[in-house]
């Protein structure tokens, strides 16, 4: 009877945290579609419900009606597996972001890895996808994917560890209690600079959206996918992106926390803080998918390696010999 | 302890099959998939023991680079259909006492592994690192890592730094009359070396290399 309870009660929280963010999810692409639009002097998608407001949720009914077709050379489990690996990872790493000093689902020693880790495997949804479609365009979309991923990673790695040097903590909750006086951002802001960027590697967004680049590989990965499964890819990508900008807002524009630790600003509560900045950072993405050409593949090899590698790294080295002279060293407990 | 008991042999199960189906199934590429999902469960399992460290670190390194290079040599190099000869053919039982040489031996070390652990359950405490409660995971490791065993550490990077040149050295290929790009001479480019004004005479046209 008590496992019943507590899986119950958990069960509960879950859908607490999941409902809000697939809805957000929808919003977010309406709201990506709107910034594109103003950029460029169009309209968007304005019809459906006020302001458009309910064009995604059009879309995702229309994309559930449609037929699922399967390539005849496909491999069939691997096939349906992937857009379902992609939407459940893009999910669960939400069990760790902390939405205020209580409201988390699991607050756990080493949130920074889990999500690390998480977004490490985001990969092999396109991999899978790529690979099981059996055809050209998309397996070379799921190598360059890969190719990509992998090497941006390693950036973002030494970007995080840049900022643990001044939390001395992985949990992510202490990472937002440690920007109590100053956020990250000011301090560490060329690492900003290059979270950001990484991050639009990582997620595929335009500049960097060589996988699936319309005018060479016609969609990329997704190039055989149809109907809910390509919806699932779909969703599952913007579920990556706000994640992203959860994770950018907690390592550097301090989480939860208000800006000024003053009357006016602490009224609003915690998580509306830890929205906004999230959706601060995604119009940021939105607007850059707007105004920025793509990139060649190999110069995006080259800025990955060549440029932000070394950058972090020596960063690295300037954060801890800043902290270590200056004794201003995280202590250890 | 029952939930415990529960998802322990969920996962351990789930361990040992994949493990099985790795060299049972036929096709490369889900060998692959049944690796990672091995790794999973099996980071899984540590962090059930409460090594969520590694557990973390097993997932990033593991599954997130290794793994997705397998993927990669195993997708490209088409061995697919080697490994079907493989399973067909006759060279299959000539290899036969050679792998079971090598997993006698390593079915000895487990037994000596699992067995100094059995016959000497108080190895831990005796050993010389003092492991503190209180700590987290990841300051445990550190202070023993930096401290005690810094250059064992370091030379364990050592010894991959090498690794690496070793195989860039290996497949490295110096190939002749191939196009480079220079970065710097493409973005320094100005307007005056790239475009002319020319002043065309109608009916004449113009030859641009005079």
């Amino acid at each position: 009877m008590n496992y019943l309870f507590i899986l119950f009660n958990e069960i509960y929280k879950i859908l607490f945290l999941l409902i809000p963010i697939l809805v957000s999810v929808a919003l977010i692409v309406w709201f990506d579609r709107r910034v594109w639009a103003f950029v460029q002097k169009r309209r968007g998608p304005n019809v459906v419900g006020p302001f458009g407001l309910f064009q995604t949720v059009a879309d995702a009914l229309k994309y559930i009606f449609k037929e699922i077709i399967i390539p005849a050379s496909a491999n069939k489990i691997i096939f349906i597996l992937a857009p379902i690996v992609t939407m459940t990872l893009a999910l669960i790493a939400w069990a760790v972001i902390p939405f205020s000093e209580k409201l988390v689902l699991s607050n756990i020693n080493v949130g920074i890895l889990y999500l690390f880790a998480i977004s490490s495997l985001g990969v092999y949804g396109i991999i899978m996808g790529g690979w099981a479609s059996n055809s050209k365009y998309p397996f070379l979309g799921s190598i360059r994917s890969a190719a990509q991923m992998v090497s941006y990673e390693v950036s973002i790695g030494i970007i995080i560890v840049n900022v643990l040097l001044c939390v001395g903590s992985l949990n992510l909750k202490d990472i937002v209690l440690a920007q109590k006086n100053i956020w990250f951002i000011i301090p560490l802001f060329p690492m900003f600079v290059i979270f950001f960027i990484s991050a639009l590697a990582e997620t595929n967004r335009p500049p960097f959206d060589l996988p699936e680049a319309e005018s060479e590989l016609v969609a990329g990965y997704q190039t055989e996918y149809s109907g809910m499964m390509y919806a699932m890819f779909w969703l599952g990508e913007y579920a990556n992106i706000l994640l992203m900008c959860a994770m950018g807002s907690i390592l550097f524009l301090g989480g939860w926390l208000s800006p000024i630790n003053l009357y006016p600003f602490n009224l609003l509560p915690s998580p509306l803080w830890m929205i906004l900045k999230i959706l601060l950072l995604f119009f940021l993405f939105a607007l850059v998918k707007a105004i920025v050409p793509r990139y060649r593949f190999d110069q995006l090899m080259r800025l990955g390696w060549k440029v932000f590698l070394p950058v972090s790294l020596i960063w690295v080295i300037l954060t801890a010999s800043y902290l270590y002279y200056f004794e201003m060293l995280p202590n250890s407990t | 302890m029952l939930a415990h008991a529960i998802f322990f042999y969920f996962f351990s199960v789930i361990a040992v099959f994949s493990a099985i189906m790795v060299i049972a199934s036929k096709n490369t590429v889900h060998s692959v998939f049944f690796l990672i999902l091995d790794f999973i469960s099996i980071s899984c399992l540590f962090i059930m023991i409460g090594a969520e460290f590694l557990g973390m670190i097993m997932l990033i390194v593991y599954v997130g680079a290794v793994a997705v290079l397998f993927l990669f040599v195993v997708m490209m190099l088409n061995v697919a259909q080697q490994k079907d000869e493989w399973f067909k053919g006759k060279i299959f039982t000539s290899h036969i006492p050679f792998g079971f040489l090598i997993s006698i031996i390593i079915f000895l070390e487990l037994i000596i592994v699992i067995g100094g652990w059995k016959y000497k359950p108080n190895l831990i405490e005796t050993s010389s690192i003092q492991i503190d409660k209180n700590f987290t995971n990841t300051h445990a490791l550190g202070n023993v890592i930096y401290t005690d065993y810094i250059h064992l550490f370091q030379l364990a990077g050592l010894i991959l730094l090498v690794a690496m040149i070793g195989a860039i050295v290996l497949t490295y290929r110096k190939r002749e009359g191939v196009k480079r790009q220079s970065y710097f001479r493409q973005v320094s480019r100005e307007k005056v070396e790239g475009v002319t004004l020319v002043d065309v005479k109608s009916n004449k046209g113009v030859n641009l290399n005079d």
